[in-house]
């Protein structure tokens, strides 16, 4: 039973941060119907923006409290300039191209960046700081959940609320479904297109660093390959859950979570990544538009 | 002053850049050594490098808005493409080609001899992705995969039946084909981008497979011992082996080039080409989507089934680290750098990038970072490729003028 309780733990944990990478395709991908695979490369550099600041200012002695908020700030502030830039020279001189062209070219990107860090700064994985302090009140069940596990569901229970609530009730929100639902006609009715794709690239490439400073703290040792298989599934759960859909993003992410967790813990760890992987291609064939998507055809 | 303007943009474009690249370029912390390293040269490298490049920009895409009956730019692309249609010429530049591919072995030594192998090797993948990528328009990111069920083919055929490399060389590229069946058929709804994370996944699930599924691949410690192709039985010497493995490249890519050429104007071909360029109107006119895209996927993943033979025979030695996303990653940008669909634009596409990085070591170290930039630039700047594709037209002076 403890077992079991703890790989639901792990799985739930884990299934967060999917979602919380998850969320940024599924916008992404809402309203210009891209497939980011430059984003599990954000994620990677928020990781890597905040262990290096992380590490620099344990170095010189602040205390951890400061270096834990300057640190994500940092992660958060960069992924979505990476983001931001990303969009601006890889994605927009390409709209209106045919369909393959910014798929090649978000493929290229991300294999730039990947590269990119591994030339700037190493090629070995690198010990991060623990970020995230013991609880001592966690104490007698710290063999089911930890305090970074915590940590993890709550802040992204938090991110999930407020981002809902930014899509549902702020007028950059209205502006963004607006967009999704029919880009030319929010043109005509006044929207700046462009702004609303920065702003969703912006917000996606937040979260996917909170996400990387998270999980980095979590597992103690990034590299900068982290984001490919990040990417990868993350981009599996927001499928699961309807490409398109935030709630399906999360449930998605908590789905996939679930299943690596209790697949790795019940049948064997080997092959942990291939878990997702079939789960992904499961739902491709059975189910393309997800759990909470709506199948769409596509109209001549 | 427009100039001034072009050069106040460029310069906030160098501050950014400058900004963004702040912590990754500029700080190396060591949390072992305790050390934080402030790297300012590299900063400023960052930010004159993207001014520089960034004016440069500004001022040709001016220059082009002002001088628009330059029209695109196609020089490379339009020379080769005179050469080739122009039949006398044709045959004498592919005669002094060929020549020259036979002669350069016995000039050049053992160690470029091997280069030239791989090179040719990404030459046949190329072609075989064009297919695929190229003419079908389907974006195929797990072609590796392929590529390793022929060199695995070979292996375990050699470890366990003892099967030469003649033997296993119709097997890997049918196993292949075999594989790319499989594959295609779940992924035949599926969109573009959908079907790029699919296929993705497989070549992922594969390489995984190998690497974890040690009795039957002997995981990632490989398999090694692999026998180079014998001449007739005879055993021969290192030198004479890797020659022999060269002709037989220089034999598989004319066979490639010709077979490929010939499926291009095949009725299969246009169905891929018009599946490509709007799937609906495609089966509104009659093809039959299913069968067409199969056979796509069958006939690339089969070249890439049989390099995959060629591959463990000339390195005598497989593991699954050769078969990773990076691969497929290579090839296409192969593809995408020669021009979709364009076989003369893919062969140059892969004697560029395979033999460019070789040749200039000292650019070895950003020969990934290349492969990146190449693929967005291209996108954003000649998303037809370097040498593109020409849709075969039919004259029709001769019509006229014989009319009285």
């Amino acid at each position: 039973m403890e077992y079991f309780l703890e790989l639901i733990c792990g799985g739930l944990t884990r299934g967060a941060i999917y979602a919380l990478i998850a969320l940024g395709y599924t916008m992404v991908y809402g309203i210009i119907g891209l497939i980011n695979f430059a984003h599990g490369e954000i994620y990677m550099i928020g990781a890597f923006t905040a262990f290096i600041i992380a590490t620099a200012l344990t170095i010189y002695g602040f205390p951890l409290a400061a270096v834990v908020i300057v640190a994500g700030l940092a992660a958060a502030v960069w992924a979505a300039a990476y983001g931001y830039t990303v969009e601006r020279i890889a994605y927009r001189p390409l709209r209106g191209a045919p369909r393959l062209s910014p798929l090649i070219s978000a493929i290229g990107m991300s294999f730039f960046l990947q590269n990119y860090v591994l030339l700037a700064q190493t090629a070995d994985f690198v010990p991060f700081p623990a970020l995230i302090p013991d609880f001592d009140f966690l104490e007698p069940y710290s063999h089911i959940i930890g305090a970074s596990d915590l940590v993890i569901l709550a802040t992204t229970a938090v991110v999930m609320v407020t981002l809902t609530c930014v899509i549902r009730y702020t007028t950059i929100g209205k502006a963004m479904r607006a967009t999704a639902q029919d880009s030319a006609m929010a043109l005509l009715l006044g929207i700046n297109v462009n702004r609303v794709i920065s702003i969703t690239f912006i917000i996606g490439s937040a979260l996917a660093a909170i996400g990387g400073l998270l999980v980095a703290s979590h597992i103690g040792q990034i590299n900068f390959y982290i984001g490919f298989l990040a990417g990868i599934k993350a981009f599996a759960a927001a499928v699961l859950g309807g490409i398109g859909s935030i709630p399906g993003a999360v449930l998605g992410g908590m789905l996939l979570g679930l299943t690596e967790s209790f697949g790795t813990g019940y049948i064997s760890s080997d092959y942990e990544d291939v878990f997702a992987f079939s789960l992904l291609v499961l739902i491709l064939i059975f189910k393309p538009a997800g759990l909470l998507g709506k199948a769409t055809v596509e109209k001549v | 002053m427009p100039i001034l303007a072009e050069i106040r943009f460029a310069l906030r474009a160098a501050l950014w850049f400058v900004f963004l690249t702040f912590p990754i370029m500029v700080i190396k912390a060591d949390p072992i050594g305790q050390t934080v390293i402030w790297r300012w040269r590299n900063a400023v490298w960052v930010g004159a490098c993207s001014f520089f490049v960034c004016l440069a920009l500004r001022l040709w895409k001016n220059y082009r808005a002002k001088h628009p009956a330059l029209g695109p730019s196609n020089d490379g692309g339009s020379f080769i493409h005179r050469i080739l249609d122009h039949s006398g010429q044709r045959r004498a530049f592919l005669g002094i080609l060929l020549a020259a591919a036979i002669l350069f072995p016995f000039f050049a030594s053992s160690y470029q001899t091997n280069i030239m192998i791989t090179a040719l090797i990404y030459v046949v993948l190329g072609l075989g992705l064009n297919i695929v990528v190229g003419m079908a328009g389907l974006l195929d990111l797990g072609f590796v995969a392929f590529y390793a069920i022929g060199a695995y083919t070979y292996a375990l055929l050699h470890l366990h039946f003892g099967l030469g490399f003649w033997q296993s060389l119709p097997l890997g590229a049918c196993l292949a084909a075999l594989g790319g069946i499989c594959l295609g058929f779940p992924v035949l709804r599926l969109r573009g981008d959908y079907l790029a994370i699919v296929t993705l996944g497989f070549g992922e699930i594969i390489r995984l497979a190998l690497e974890n599924w040690g009795e039957f691949s002997q995981g990632p410690s490989g398999i090694a011992n692999i026998p180079r192709p014998g001449f007739f039985g005879m055993t021969l010497s290192l030198d004479q082996s890797i020659l022999f493995l060269y002709f037989i490249m220089i034999v598989f890519v004319i066979a490639t080039i010709f077979v490929v050429n010939r499926l291009r104007d095949s009725r299969i071909g246009r169905a891929w080409i018009a599946l490509r360029e709007d799937e609906i109107a495609c089966q509104a006119m009659g093809i039959d989507k299913q069968k067409t895209k199969l056979a796509a996927f069958a006939l690339g993943a089969f070249w890439a089934g049989g390099m995959g033979v060629v591959f463990a025979a000339k390195t005598t030695f497989i593991n699954p680290a050769s078969f990773t996303f990076l691969e497929s990653v290579i090839i296409l940008s192969i593809v995408v750098l020669g021009g979709m669909g364009s076989i003369v634009g893919v062969v140059c596409g892969a004697l560029i990038l395979v033999l460019l990085p070789e040749y200039l070591r000292a650019l070895s170290e950003y020969r990934m970072l290349a492969f990146g930039a190449i693929l967005v630039l291209m996108m954003i700047f000649r998303p037809q490729g370097l040498i593109p594709t020409i849709k075969s037209r039919y004259p029709l002076e001769n019509l006229t003028d014989d009319r009285p």
